[in-house]
């Protein structure tokens, strides 16, 4: 008898998607940029989108620990080393799909069809406009010269976007240049790391330091709020490899229930109509090359990437962690 | 003078009286430590698979600076605590002076504020970019000989400041409970009142402020939220580090392990020193009257608490207020009902749950007093010292091979094609919280049962009551103000808990911490106040209940 609710709630359970297409995503990203893409996509589709937010370590390990009986079909996460993770972990099947590979750029997609990015992240250089001249700067390498001693400022090397950043240093200079470079850059610090880049960016805007680095939306969101800090964006390494990108991307699941679902709905988020709904909320870039950027985006100029590709950073990031250990970069 | 008295046994006649039964009170300590001790054990299995390269390179460049770190922090934090916590809870419980019903109160407010709120107010109002140095560098050519709040005292400042409530409630409940004789009778061989703190009350409260801190040091060596956003590394640093950036999440739960380890064996040399003494209430139950504090001693003693509400509630309440009114036209939406109501259902239910089993777990101990039940108790109460999201995932993984098991064994019966039966209920949730809260309800409730005689359970089981009426007629009535602190204490902590929630909250089931989750998870910390608040005011509801509660018992 005890067994009855027990059952009676499967069985309600397992008729369930009988009612209505439903596809269930594990979201990373949070709430406020996702729902509206999805209420525009079931708007459109009259596919119901189930979803649920949280950490990506616990994400991938709740994917990991449900197994074959996964609710979830599609995963949504921040940066490359996650996905390229939840990848190396067994997490993700391998798509196909020629509007995604017409939509997504081959740098900011998996070369095995396990993930694909979705948005742009531009990881660059900020500047105290009152201290600094643009003239002055270059690269994320000449940050380590001694010419910006007690001027600069990081945010923590626990953020992945750091560890990204590092990574693709690695790609390009080798670890030993790029140890150098990131001491040199502990050298430089005009105060202790910051634990998130708009702390940083504001201390850069009262004059604590003079140069950092950061993502640019979390630039357009200090600025949107205050407008008259003197704070100026600078796209490092255009005459080198160009600036760091990173992106935010979807794969879908190894145990996906609606597969077809989870690709219809990712091959939906990188069209055009869904690009600019996308990127626009978190002032991110499209990924895809047709679409442009949100205007407050747009004013800050284009820019060159570093095309090497984004699973790199994932594959470097224990590499760039324990490097940056090793720089004394906390 | 050494009131708590050496006793040689404590064996209760009662125990004799009453057959055995198969459920006796042991198995059942130990059932209820399963909670916890399941989740415990996916963590510390992890010990049997060596992770050495891990090992090694966070040995050499990570674990030196950040023992020392905790080291200091726990230190700092303990002693701040403490001096906050009974200072207070001695000026409010024995002493009178102006406002001091609802001082009493406002001053257990801070525990409503979670930690990495706190940090995060702190540091937004004192640091170079805040408004406060702003404002000085105005008249100043600068503010870099300032010391920096992102700092090491600055972190001590601040889990103090979260943390002090826990240490406060108990102290006062041990003060109001102490028994009005107590302190007459010290006053009468010539104490006065503060000698009669420091060798009387102050030896009779031993339980309660030892609970109460064990409570701070645990949640202060799990912390991962508050360190983080000061960007002070501590042992759980090196827990993350090795999870989220080396992906090693079994190297991360031998981390966790040794510092569950490390606290067990904390706590039982704790026990062992505590001994046998025993802290009942000296003469009739109830407070000794509050002695005036005149004139200008009165007026200090409320500087004194305003001093500290001040820091620790005050300012940043208003700082966040300030933010919340700032989205709240674009933020606050009907959706608020839901992440309130859903707060609210799961902090009550899970305060009312594991106070009761916290409340059986003490009974046991008491009853038994054996080796076994003490052991079964503290371990049920580990599951705070070990890091929320850590945790949440020793609680999913054996909730996983649980569900898949009965999925597949559907499945394969020809039942249906369930996909989620538990994971899609609150059972789990609150399970999950029980393993997490347990210590939090068991400290207050097992400190409260110190107070209880063995004669008032004498004289009850000769009467012919029997276990569970003397539970009812006896226990229940003289732990009242214990069990209300300890229920307060959960429910405050769930509303604050957030790796847990995120991890098993079925769909759809978001409450105000993962509302605030989504905020600072991308740095939006002005738009995380109108949760934060939200939180702070939904645990005003129990504070405010638990201060009449105790002002009507003393």
């Amino acid at each position: 008898m005890k067994f009855r609710p027990l059952l009676i709630a499967a069985a309600l359970t397992a008729a369930a998607p009988a009612f209505a297409e439903e596809v269930t995503v594990y979201s990373a990203r949070i709430e406020a940029l996702i729902k509206p893409l999805f209420d525009a996509f079931t708007k459109e589709t009259g596919v119901q989108v189930r979803f649920v937010t949280g950490q990506e370590g616990p994400l991938m390990e709740r994917l990991k620990a449900e197994g074959a009986n996964t609710p979830a079909d599609m995963l949504l996460t921040v940066d490359a080393g996650n996905l390229w993770q939840a990848e190396q972990q067994g997490l993700l099947k391998p798509v196909k799909s020629a509007v995604l590979d017409a939509n997504v750029p081959a740098h900011l997609r998996d070369p095995g069809g396990y993930w694909y990015g979705m948005s742009i992240r531009a990881r660059t250089i900020f500047y105290n406009t009152k201290k600094v001249k643009p003239s002055d700067l270059s690269s994320y390498e000449d940050l380590a010269s001694p010419k910006w001693k007690n001027r600069l400022c990081l945010r923590t090397a626990k953020k992945v976007y750091n560890q990204s950043l590092v990574g693709t240093m690695i790609v390009r200079l080798g670890e030993q240049k790029t140890e150098s470079i990131v001491r040199g850059w502990v050298n430089n610090l005009a105060a202790d790391p910051f634990s998130d880049d708009e702390s940083m960016l504001k201390a850069i805007g009262a004059g604590l330091c003079d140069v950092g680095i950061a993502n640019t939306y979390y630039y357009g969101r200090v600025m949107q709020r205050d407008p008259k800090l003197p704070i100026g964006i600078f796209w490092a390494n255009q005459q080198s490899s160009g600036t760091h990108v990173n992106i935010s991307g979807v794969g879908v699941t190894r145990y996906a229930k609606n597969e077809k679902g989870a690709l219809r709905l990712m091959e939906w988020l990188s069209s055009e109509k869904a690009q600019n709904l996308y990127a626009d909320q978190n002032m991110e870039f499209p990924v895809n090359p047709k679409v442009k950027p949100d205007a407050r985006v747009a004013a800050w100029g284009d820019f060159k990437h570093d095309y090497v590709n984004v699973a790199k950073a994932g594959e470097l990031q224990a590499t760039a962690v324990k490097l940056m250990d090793r720089a004394g970069y906390r | 003078m050494d009131l708590p008295i050496e006793t040689a046994s404590r064996s209760l006649p009662l125990a004799a009286k009453v057959k055995r039964r198969w459920l006796d009170e042991r198995l059942l300590a130990w059932l209820i430590s399963l909670i916890t001790l399941l989740p415990l054990a996916v963590v510390v299995a992890s010990l049997l698979k060596p992770q050495g390269e891990v090992w090694s390179h966070l040995g050499e460049f990570v674990l030196p600076q950040l023992l020392a770190n905790t080291f200091w922090l726990v230190l700092g934090v303990g002693v701040g605590s403490l001096l906050l916590g009974v200072s207070l809870a001695w000026l409010t419980a024995v002493y009178d002076f102006p406002w001091r019903k609802h001082l009493a109160w406002a001053l257990a407010l801070p525990l409503a504020m979670p930690g990495y709120v706190l940090a995060f107010v702190q540091i937004g109002l004192y640091d170079y970019a805040g408004p406060l140095q702003g404002l000085l560098r105005e008249y100043m050519e600068d503010t870099r000989w300032m010391p920096s709040i992102r700092s090491r005292w600055g972190v001590i400042l601040t889990l103090t400041l979260a943390l002090y409530p826990y240490v406060y409630l108990l102290a006062r409940n041990a003060f109001l409970t102490q028994g009005r004789r107590a302190l007459e009778v010290a006053a009468s061989l010539g104490l006065s009142r503060r000698q009669g703190f420091w060798r009387v009350a102050l030896p009779m409260a031993r339980p309660w402020i030892i609970g109460g801190l064990t409570l701070a040091l645990m949640e202060c060596l799990a912390d991962f939220g508050t360190v983080a956003t000061f960007n002070y590394d501590t042992f759980t640093t090196a827990i993350y580090k090795a999870w989220f950036a080396l992906f090693n999440l079994n190297a991360a739960s031998q981390l966790a392990s040794l510092l569950v380890f490390a606290v067990l064996v904390l706590v039982l040399l704790e026990q062992k020193v505590r001994g046998d003494r025993r802290y009942t209430s000296a003469g009739r139950a109830g407070a000794a009257r509050p002695e005036r504090l005149p004139g200008w001693r009165g007026w200090a003693a409320v500087a004194y608490c305003l001093l500290v509400l001040g820091i620790a509630f005050l300012v940043p309440m208003v700082q966040l207020l300030r933010w919340a009114a700032s989205v709240a036209a674009e933020q606050l939406d009907l959706r608020y009902f839901g992440f309130v109501g859903r707060s609210l259902l799961l902090a009550a239910g899970s305060a009312v749950g594991v106070v009761v089993l916290a409340l059986v777990l003490a009974y046991a101990v008491r009853r038994r007093h054996d080796l076994s039940s003490r052991l079964a108790a503290r371990l049920a109460t580990l599951g705070y010292a070990v890091p929320g999201t850590v945790l949440a995932v020793g609680i999913f993984l054996p909730i996983s091979w649980l569900e898949n098991g009965l999925i597949n064994s559907i499945k394969a019966l020809g039942l249906g094609q369930p996909t989620q039966i538990l994971q899609g209920t609150l059972v789990v949730m609150l399970l999950a919280f029980a393993a997490r809260f347990l210590a939090v309800a068991y400290e207050p409730t097992q400190a409260a049962m110190e107070r209880i005689t063995q004669s008032q359970e004498e004289a009850a089981a000769s009467m012919g009551l029997g276990r569970r009426a003397v539970l009812r007629r006896i226990h229940l009535p003289l732990l009242r103000g214990g069990l209300l602190t300890a229920a307060l204490m959960v429910f405050v902590d769930v509303m604050k808990e957030m790796p847990i929630t995120l991890m098993t909250r079925p769909f759809g089931w978001d409450t105000l911490s993962v509302r605030v989750f989504e905020m600072t998870s991308e740095g939006q910390w002005e738009i995380a106040a109108l949760p934060s608040v939200a939180i702070v005011l939904a645990g005003l509801i129990p504070v405010i209940l638990l201060a009449r509660e105790t002002e009507k018992q003393s």
